[in-house]
């Protein structure tokens, strides 16, 4: 469909953003690459009176290396992400979700910023973010924060960003030497939404697995942290025999809700299976 | 209230008043009689309306038209014009590899994107590249054909010809 009537509006510097999303008294939502905003709007999902135009704002651009951390500018496009070398370097589960993420022509204009405000639970960079244990940086009229990325994913498209606050950048912590990355999703086609997904990082040093993050999307109402499937991979050898403990508990932490046509129970199984092929090809970074 | 948008569309510098919910699709159809741009599903599924915004395929379905501001817009006419596709509309003809024609202006600027990016792209590699652009007629098969065969002339070509197809 053709979408409602509304009021465009270009801001310039971030306090032009809130001071347009204040006058609107919480009637407005901020455009960025749009691709998410407009099929809502299409779909009628919802009807803003204003759209807050804020893809010129100079600090939502840009990828660098500060004070031990990644910062990814929320502007930064999918395409973007999937060439970047330093993300490729330092955040490399976001270099490998990207080619699953929606189309071609959808990653040469959708954000990443866009994509982690919307909270989309089948969607891939939420969840690894999460595995990344990112920060996630969010400005306001009353400053700036960091919000853990296990603090951020709410509810279903519920996300702890404050009526009228930015989502500004991504701060991803830098991996050491011996972390493992390994991600993959289960779809019935390149670019749909899929059935299950699996980002995971781990360090592995002399043999043995520390620090284990495991996160999984399109399982429930926001990505989720496999918390005692991370357990039984902590202090254990990276073996078929901790890779099949994880497996098994992940039912601890996963509750995919009914779904007609894809009974939970399914999903599950669905998630075992996939967790197991990602844990055992997880590689260094590239 | 309308916004006066200043654009390049196939080269040619455009000055018109927009409404905000204007999509640069119906812009393109509308505006400036530039009907090759289709639109099927108006969310950002069937790839239809892709059109070349700096370079890069978009929907123009997704954009609102007003977002085009200093753009530089690339339709399928303005493809056809200068002929940088018009090996590639040449296989998809040899090859039949349209029956209604409906999605063929997005076949076309995907497979274009693609081959600037990867000129030997594989079977699946194609596949991927088209996993946002339905077609309903063909069953895509004669759509990779034509795709794999325009990759196979222009790897053909001597570089200079190369060079001036892209």
């Amino acid at each position: 469909m053709k979408l409602p009537s509304f009021e465009y509006l270009r801001a310039r510097s971030m306090e032009e953003a809130w001071a347009l999303h204040s006058e609107a008294g919480g009637d407005a939502v901020y455009l960025s690459g749009g691709h998410s905003v407009v099929p809502s709007m299409a779909l009628r999902l919802q009807a803003p009176s204003r759209l807050i135009d804020i893809s010129q704002i100079a600090e939502l651009r840009g990828v660098s290396l500060a004070d031990g951390t990644l910062r990814i500018g929320a502007m930064t496009r999918h395409a973007e992400v999937l060439a970047d070398p330093l993300i490729a370097r330092h955040a490399p589960l976001l270099s490998q979700a990207a080619p699953h993420v929606a189309h071609p022509a959808i990653r040469n204009r959708g954000t990443i910023g866009g994509n982690l405000a919307l909270a989309d639970p089948a969607s891939e960079f939420p969840a690894a973010v999460l595995a990344l244990r990112a920060e996630i940086e969010a400005t306001g009229p009353e400053g700036r924060r960091l919000i853990a990325a296990d603090d951020f994913f709410l509810d279903l498209y519920e996300t702890a960003l404050a009526p009228g606050e930015l989502l500004t950048a991504i701060h991803v912590p830098l991996p050491p030497e011996s972390r493992l990355f390994g991600f993959d999703e289960i779809a019935r086609r390149r670019g749909d939404y899929a059935m299950v997904g699996v980002a995971a990082q781990a360090d592995v040093a002399g043999g043995v697995i520390a620090d284990a993050s495991v996160t999984l999307f399109s399982v429930g109402f926001t990505p989720v942290r496999a918390k005692a499937a991370e357990q039984a991979l902590d202090g254990a050898p990276l073996s078929p025999e901790s890779i099949a403990r994880a497996q098994a508990a992940l039912a601890q932490n996963l509750d995919p809700p009914e779904d007609p046509g894809f009974p939970p129970e399914r999903r599950l199984q669905l998630a075992r299976v996939l967790l197991g092929r990602v844990l055992s090809r997880m590689e260094p970074v590239k | 209230m309308k916004h006066l948008l200043t654009t390049t569309v196939n080269g040619e510098q455009v000055q018109e008043a927009v409404s905000p919910r204007t999509s640069l699709a119906d812009f393109l159809r509308e505006d400036m009689g530039l009907t090759g741009t289709h639109l099927g599903c108006e969310m950002g599924a069937c790839g239809a309306c892709l059109v070349l915004m700096d370079g890069a395929p978009v929907h123009a379905c997704l954009v609102l038209a007003v977002q085009a501001e200093g753009c530089t817009v690339e339709t399928i006419e303005g493809l056809t014009e200068t002929g940088a596709a018009a090996d590639l509309q040449a296989r998809f003809h040899d090859r039949n590899a349209l029956q209604c024609g409906y999605c063929t202006n997005g076949m076309l600027m995907s497979a274009q994107a693609l081959l600037a990016a990867n000129p030997d792209p594989s079977r699946d590699e194609i596949r991927d590249a088209l996993s946002g652009n339905y077609c309903r007629c063909t069953g895509y098969e004669a759509i990779v054909d034509a795709i794999a065969a325009t990759a196979s002339d222009r790897a053909a070509l001597p570089e200079t010809k190369a060079e001036a197809a892209e």
